[in-house]
């Protein structure tokens, strides 16, 4: 097995821990410590990915979150498949099994790629919006043919075997990033005695110091950071989460970190372990010391396969003892990179050229590389790369000291690699998260965070502060202002600032874009934004477009848009903008990053909340008996109702037809429980009724109950339901069961803010009271054989309450309809209800007492024109819209809620659309409910519609089908033909009619 | 998201806690009967929307069901103020 670019030494792998791994269907080899892209270009995988827009082959660039091409498919099987895994953070682990993400047939020879080798100069910004937009209808057709052709990764079509789950934390300190600062800045918080985290998306913690080589105290650096970790886990007040990305700053200091707990171990998560871990964690102050990111720098065919950020060159070889290639050129605008071209001369490699933008550049790394004969070629630039699939040359030529164009004659040098550097892009993303706009300085020639309202502090590279001493300076002084901050005291004293020594820098080139013998848009590519293609030239030709807001750019080009959310580009592509519209970087402004700063797994951000555990269930006392009498049930809100009861063999229609005709013959019984039950008291209540409902309540007498109707000051009805005098200061409210919260907190809402010298309390009861209504002509018989109260019709009128027992448990019978039967509400506390149930049901065996749902409930009121809050009304409906005038009154002396929004204009037209019956004329036709009534089906489209039908069934007990919907000006309307034009291009005829289809006297329920 | 001090139970909580209920200090008007059509369209319907220092009611909706009030900076989310109701702000806009 070769791992041709693999060094014999050094690097923080484990050669003795040899690991497998398949890319792209063939075996390779790697080691311990690797990441997939070190172990890919151990192997020397040139391609990694062919470009999204122009097809062309890519390889890696970075060693670290920021890459943009080695975007990879993970998953041995089909089940454990993760789209777009940037190779650079993924362990490599034995068995690994890796993809390209797209290319078509595969990223090494990729049909594509013609296309864009011949229509790329015709592919502009804006190409898809400008060439697909005619005609629309079309596409639908294109788009299927583009996103096929972008290949973006694709997610499992299993489910996913992995368990993922959220953790909450509060600490005083939350720190973000291992690296130096981050790591001096936990060590002064730790021992302060404050409660820290430190967070760091690598699986080391060290940040820079794991592949710089500098010193501290004297020492190599990487024996402090070994030290500082051993000490930071000694401290029991701190945790450490390395594999943990802080992927969102929230408001009010509010972090979310996603932490791969499992993803460097295997394809599956050893049983029992999560696989990621979601922390939501509220920190007292944070820390970010999220150092910088290199930048590249624009040049033509950048793009080639070898071409690289120069510190991830020198990343690969020192952490992970691989080089990328034989024959380096470097180009760089600053001294610091010149460590790449000495680390790759170290490593046995040939050192091609040194290319520096700066005419006379002076410094320590300067004078070394030429101490090591190094060639050094200054006032140049990199203008072009050779080479299609692997970089094979480079055009270099002077350039003038404003870098803005060539001055000279192209030289062609030979090589593999060509690494660059623009300087350091701080890593700003999550300052940026809470809405601060980031400062540009000339300086750092970079974006630092501006002013923020989080209890933030910032410390290193962030700053753009890059030498090692200072960054030390500011993490430890930053981890003491956090912690005493947190009101841990004189944090400060006594701490012995890691040394590290200076190294004489000379200032950089503020350069971003190299320029070309030729013109932009007639030079090579340059590209970027590599993972969606823009290049110098497109961006261009946006502000020549017009466009001049960077945000309108970046939306224009796509620039910035991947899933690497433009780490690498946005800031050159914002210089080149800046340039282009003959303004500075400040005046031109950045595009601000978002939440998450790495992509995260939909696993993740669900943890357990999925599957059984996805929402919250409600149960009833009774559920049991339900369960194993074969209901099916319906969500009610959170509640799991009873649907119906199918017997053997029965279809919903039948089992609907006997459970409704059961009822209406002998006895049915409906388990009500969640009917929502508002417990109220004081010497108020009574008043405070008459203010929420529409009706009166002055009147009503202890043992007495009342329908309601309640509305919204708007005059539109949001709820409705019985409630019962238990009392003469105490009542008993029901309301919908889904509306029984919304109810509380509006009731709560009127008395706190409104009201609140009147005395009255209220409590929800839902959950103590088991309900269960039987109803029917048999109802009284059955009841009487369990109960010791008078049901009587004299002294137990309908409308009626009372207390007493029922199978020897104190209960509540109220004797109230929904069904227009003759029917009790039986009331009992919970933990009684199954028993009662049970026993009404021994007694009702022999009047056939028939269980039924919410279905047949649904049949059974709409027979009687009964309304549900929320199926028959949306609030847009008020009272009298629901032809229910009876139930507002005019003469009470408060002006209750919703009387004066139902006198508004709007209100009080009469062609509102009003709840009617239908009846359709082919009786056995159930209208669908949301089918809009027109007048002539035969108008042409869009057709004039009246209003939709909101509850529609067929009813046994009638013989033909029923409906209840809203028609314009339904009321004057009785009797008129209305058509529902159907999806299938029929129409359903139907006859306006009232909506009490059944027993119009209400005879039956006073029996 | 935000983490909001509860005046009547003494603590910070997390806003999942809390439900948001729009601007505060909107009275209901003592005689609506006496409104016109264009005065509770008003009280209804019409609502500040200030880039700044803004009042609103929240409820403590699964913690002590009370109702209070918060000041908050609509552009950097601060929470400036939290007061019971039928107290008024100490930190209000300039100009108001």
């Amino acid at each position: 097995m070769s791992q041709k670019n693999r060094l014999a030494s050094g690097g923080r792998i484990d050669r003795s821990k040899s690991l497998r791994f398949k890319y792209n269907g063939r075996e390779y080899q790697g080691y311990q410590g690797d990441t997939l892209a070190s172990a890919l270009l151990a192997n020397g995988v040139d391609i990694i990915a062919r470009s999204f827009k122009y097809s062309r082959p890519r390889g890696i660039v970075a060693a670290g979150a920021e890459e943009p091409n080695a975007v990879l498919q993970l998953g041995a099987t089909e089940a454990t498949q993760v789209p777009n895994v940037r190779a650079t953070q993924q362990e490599l682990f034995n068995g690994l099994v890796s993809s390209a993400t797209n290319g078509w047939p595969n990223a090494e020879m990729d049909l594509m790629s013609y296309v864009g080798k011949v229509g790329g100069r015709m592919m502009p910004p804006g190409f898809y919006y400008k060439t697909f937009m005619y005609p629309q209808s079309m596409w639908e057709t294109y788009e299927k043919f583009i996103r096929k052709a972008a290949g973006l990764g694709r997610s499992p079509l299993e489910n996913d075997p992995d368990i993922y789950d959220k953790l909450n934390h509060h600490c005083d300190v939350m720190i973000v990033g291992a690296g130096p600062a981050g790591l001096a800045a936990a060590l002064v918080a730790a021992r302060s005695g404050a409660r820290v985290i430190l967070a760091d998306e690598q699986s080391e913690f060290g940040g820079s110091l794991l592949h710089s080589g500098e010193k501290i105290n004297g020492r190599p650096a990487v024996e402090w950071v070994a030290e500082t970790v051993a000490e930071l886990e000694k401290h029991p007040e701190v945790l450490l989460l390395p594999r943990s990305t802080v992927n969102g700053y929230h408001d009010h200091n509010f972090l979310t970190i996603h932490q791969r707990c499992t993803d460097h171990i295997a394809d599956q998560a050893p049983k029992g372990q999560v696989r990621q871990r979601m922390h939501r964690v509220r920190a007292n102050w944070v820390v970010l010391a999220t150092g910088a990111h290199e930048r590249p720098l624009v040049y033509g065919n950048n793009d080639v396969p070898g071409c690289m950020v120069a510190s991830a060159v020198s990343t690969y070889i020192n952490r992970y003892g691989v080089v990328p290639g034989n024959e380096l050129v470097l180009m760089t605008t600053n001294d610091y990179a010149y460590q790449t071209a000495l680390d790759w001369a170290d490593a046995g490699r040939k050192v091609v050229a040194i290319v520096d933008t700066r005419q006379s550049p002076k410094g320590a790394r300067i004078e070394e590389a030429r101490k090591r004969g190094l060639n050094i070629i200054t006032g140049s630039a990199v203008i072009d790369v050779q080479g299609s699939k692997r970089v094979s040359g480079v055009q270099v030529a002077p350039i003038d000291a404003k870098g803005d164009k060539v001055t000279g004659s192209v030289e062609r040098l030979s090589c593999d690699t060509v690494a660059s550097s623009g300087g350091w892009s701080p890593v700003i993303h999550l300052s940026c998260h809470t809405g601060s706009r980031p400062e540009w300085r000339d300086d750092i020639i970079g974006f630092v965070p501006g002013k923020t309202v989080q209890r933030q502090l910032t410390a290193g590279g962030i700053n753009g502060t890059y030498s090692l001493r200072k960054v030390l300076e500011e993490g430890a002084t930053a981890g003491a202002k956090a912690a005493e901050s947190a009101g841990f005291a004189d944090a400060a004293k006594g701490i012995a600032l890691p040394l590290s020594e200076e190294v004489k820098e000379g200032p950089a080139m503020a350069l971003f874009h190299i320029p070309h013998t030729k013109p932009t848009a007639r030079a090579p590519k340059q590209f970027v934004d590599l993972q969606n293609d823009v290049t110098a030239a497109g961006i261009e030709l946006a502000t020549r477009e017009g466009f001049e807001s960077i945000e309108h750019v970046k939306r224009y080009t796509a620039m910035g848009f991947g899933t690497d959310q433009g780490k690498l580009g946005n800031i050159n592509g914002m210089a080149i903008a800046a340039k282009s519209l003959n303004q500075s970087i400040p005046e031109t402004g950045t595009t601000i990053f978002r939440p998450n700063y790495t992509p995260i797994t939909f696993g993740a951000i669900a943890g357990r909340d999925c599957g059984e555990l996805f929402d919250i269930k409600r149960y009833t006392a009774m559920h049991k008996w339900h369960v194993e009498h074969g209901a099916l049930f319906e969500d009610v809100g959170q509640w799991k109702r009873p649907w119906y009861f199918p017997k053997a063999g029965e279809s919903m229609q039948q089992a609907l037809d006997r459970e409704c005709k059961a009822t209406r013959d002998s006895v049915g019984i409906l388990d009500a429980s969640t009917l929502g039950k508002i417990d109220i008291q004081g010497k108020d209540a009574r008043e405070f009724l008459s203010r929420v409902y529409t009706n009166a309540w002055a009147k009503l007498g202890v043992g007495k109950c009342r329908y309601g109707l309640m509305c919204g000051e708007d005059g539109m009805v949001f709820d409705d339901g019985v409630t019962s005098c238990l009392a003469e200061n105490h009542f008993l409210m029901t309301t919908t069961s889904g509306g029984a919260a919304r109810v509380l907190e509006w009731l709560e809402l009127y008395h706190q803010t409104e009201w609140p010298e009147m005395e009255v309390y209220f409590n929800t009861v839902t959950d103590q009271w088991a309900t269960m209504t039987i109803s029917g002509p048999n109802s009284r018989k059955l009841l009487a054989e369990l109960t010791d109260i008078d049901l009587d019709n004299d002294s137990f009128k309908f409308m009626d309450w009372r207390q007493g027992k029922v199978a020897g448990v104190p209960a509540r019978i109220f004797r109230i309809s929904f069904t227009g039967e003759l029917s009790y509400e039986i009331n009992v506390q919970a933990n009684y209800g199954l028993f009662v149930w049970e026993k009404l049901f021994e007694h009702g065996a022999k009047y056939n007492l028939t269980p039924y749902g919410t279905e047949t409930m649904h049949v059974l009121r709409a027979e009687k024109g009964f309304i549900i809050a929320g199926q028959d009304t949306d609030g847009s409906v008020t009272p009298i819209d629901l032809g229910m005038s009876w139930c507002v009154s005019n003469n009470k002396p408060f002006s209750y809620i919703g009387k004066r929004g139902m006198a508004r204009e709007d209100c009080i037209r009469t062609d509102r659309k009003q709840l009617v019956g239908l009846k359709t004329k082919d009786p056995k036709k159930v209208i669908p409910e949301g089918s809009q009534a027109v007048n002539d089906p035969k108008q042409a489209i869009p057709m004039t519609m009246l209003g939709h039908v909101t509850s529609s069934y067929y009813s046994a007990n009638l013989g033909h089908s029923i409906a209840l919907g809203m028609i314009r000006n339904g009321h004057n309307r009785m009797g008129e033909t209305v058509y529902y034009p159907q999806a299938d291009g029929t129409v359903i005829e139907a006859e306006i009619c009232s909506p009490i289809f059944l027993d119009p006297k209400g005879e039956r329920q006073n029996v | 998201m935000f983490y909001i001090y509860c005046p009547h139970c003494g603590e910070h909580r997390e806003e999942e806690e809390f439900h948001a209920k729009g601007q505060a200090h909107i009275a209901r008007p003592a005689d609506p009967d006496s409104c016109s059509d264009k005065e509770w369209g008003e009280y209804l319907f019409f609502r500040k929307n200030p880039r700044g220092l803004h009042h609103e009611m929240w409820v403590h909706a699964t913690g002590c069901r009370k109702f209070f009030n918060v000041t908050r900076d609509t552009v950097t989310y601060e929470i400036k103020e939290v007061y019971k109701i039928g107290e008024r702000p100490s930190v209000v806009a300039a100009g108001n």
